[in-house]
């Protein structure tokens, strides 16, 4: 989309806006990432830590697979 | 490419208007239809993963929405509501869109599978492909009962919520899946009945302009009717008590009343069609609070508030 065929080069404020522009992506961007960074490592540990059906409390459960 | 302003092509499109292609004001009602699925299923999940099915569900829901706008660019451009969406307004090209709508899908129904359970997934999975294929593409501009179809692509949230909980579909979520099923049609026709100008320009068979005012009148009474007993079912079937069942009853009761009155009315010009917006603004109030007795309903009866 940026590289569309140009008839004359951007103007020292198209160019401004669009390296403004692109910051405001490339920052969303960022947050998303990090976000997402944390989401997953939060979600490795939620599964790491939860005990499986086999070694739960419940009594009906450990009885099932005793 | 239908787009208006070449010159605004020429730079990248906005992240505000990416977001606005996700359908934000949507994305509210399907966030709370599928917290609310959530939490009246029985069971527990940790919060770290019912945040994250929440998310998957609404990021999924986001990117059927960004597909459907990459498909129905030419039709939202001649709609005065619509017109002004990123792709018709010129601030964003299609293959934008196009991308953005399948990566958001993939990634949503990814990490559902990962993180939660593949039957969830694959259930958001078909509720993307339902909406933005066979909704989309295949039914809207086929059938003047697509808005029936259409409501099956909402419906599907609290579904999701309460599969991601319970791990398997019984007759419960099936009947919230029902509910809003149901509801959309009479819902969705109320709004038609005063855009209608805009559809028919479209040429999108919108119920009013392929069948007429009468008949569409009709049918917005005949649904309220069938959701009168459906919304109590749950009740009927012992899967809520007694103040959900009550609640239903009187909301319902509601919007039969209002349907009524949209139903048996011909409208004539200038009247304002009072009663038609009133449905609309009472229906969205009504799945609201509809969802959320189902949740109060369930805390009622694990505090020992009711039997």
């Amino acid at each position: 989309m940026t590289d569309l065929p140009r008839t004359r080069p951007l103007t020292a404020d198209e160019t401004d806006a669009l390296r403004a522009r692109q910051r405001g992506r490339n920052r969303v961007m960022a947050l998303i990432l990090g976000f997402l960074v944390i989401l997953f490592f939060a979600i490795s540990i939620v599964k790491i830590t939860e005990k499986p059906p086999h070694m739960s409390d419940s009594p009906d459960a450990a009885e099932a697979h005793s | 490419m239908t787009t208006a302003n070449p010159q605004a092509l020429m730079m990248p499109a906005d992240w505000r208007d990416f977001f606005a292609l996700t359908k934000p004001g949507v994305m509210r009602l399907v966030i709370f239809t599928a917290l609310c699925g959530m939490l009246a299923a029985p069971g527990t999940i940790h919060p770290v993963l019912a945040f994250t099915a929440i998310l998957c569900i609404a990021v999924g829901a986001g990117g059927a929405a960004a597909l459907n706008q990459w498909w129905e660019a030419d039709i939202d451009a001649v709609m005065k509501r619509t017109a002004k969406r990123p792709i018709p307004g010129g601030r964003m090209d299609r293959t934008s869109a196009r991308d953005f709508g399948f990566a958001l899908s993939g990634i949503s129904v990814m990490t559902m599978g990962l993180a939660i359970s593949w039957l969830a997934a694959v259930i958001l999975a078909f509720s993307i492909f339902y909406y933005a294929y066979l909704y989309t593409v295949w039914l809207k501009p086929r059938t003047p009962q697509n808005i029936v179809i259409g409501g099956g692509a909402g419906a599907f949230p609290p579904l999701i919520g309460w599969i991601a909980v319970t791990g398997h579909i019984t007759w419960m979520p099936v009947l919230l899946f029902l509910i809003i099923f149901m509801w959309t049609p009479p819902h969705f026709w109320a709004l038609a009945l005063f855009v209608q100008i805009d559809y028919s320009k479209a040429g999108i068979p919108m119920m009013p302009v392929v069948a007429g005012e009468r008949s569409t009148r009709w049918q917005i009474l005949a649904y309220a009717a069938v959701l009168l007993p459906l919304s109590m079912t749950p009740w009927f079937i012992g899967g809520t008590g007694r103040l959900y069942g009550l609640a239903a009853f009187l909301l319902s009761g509601m919007f039969l009343w209002l349907s009524f009155k949209v139903g048996l009315r011909t409208a004539s010009p200038g009247d304002g069609m009072k009663p038609e917006k009133r449905l609309f603004a009472y229906s969205i109030f009504y799945l609201f609070i509809l969802f959320a007795m189902l949740v109060v309903d369930r805390y009622a009866t694990i505090f020992g508030l009711q039997a």
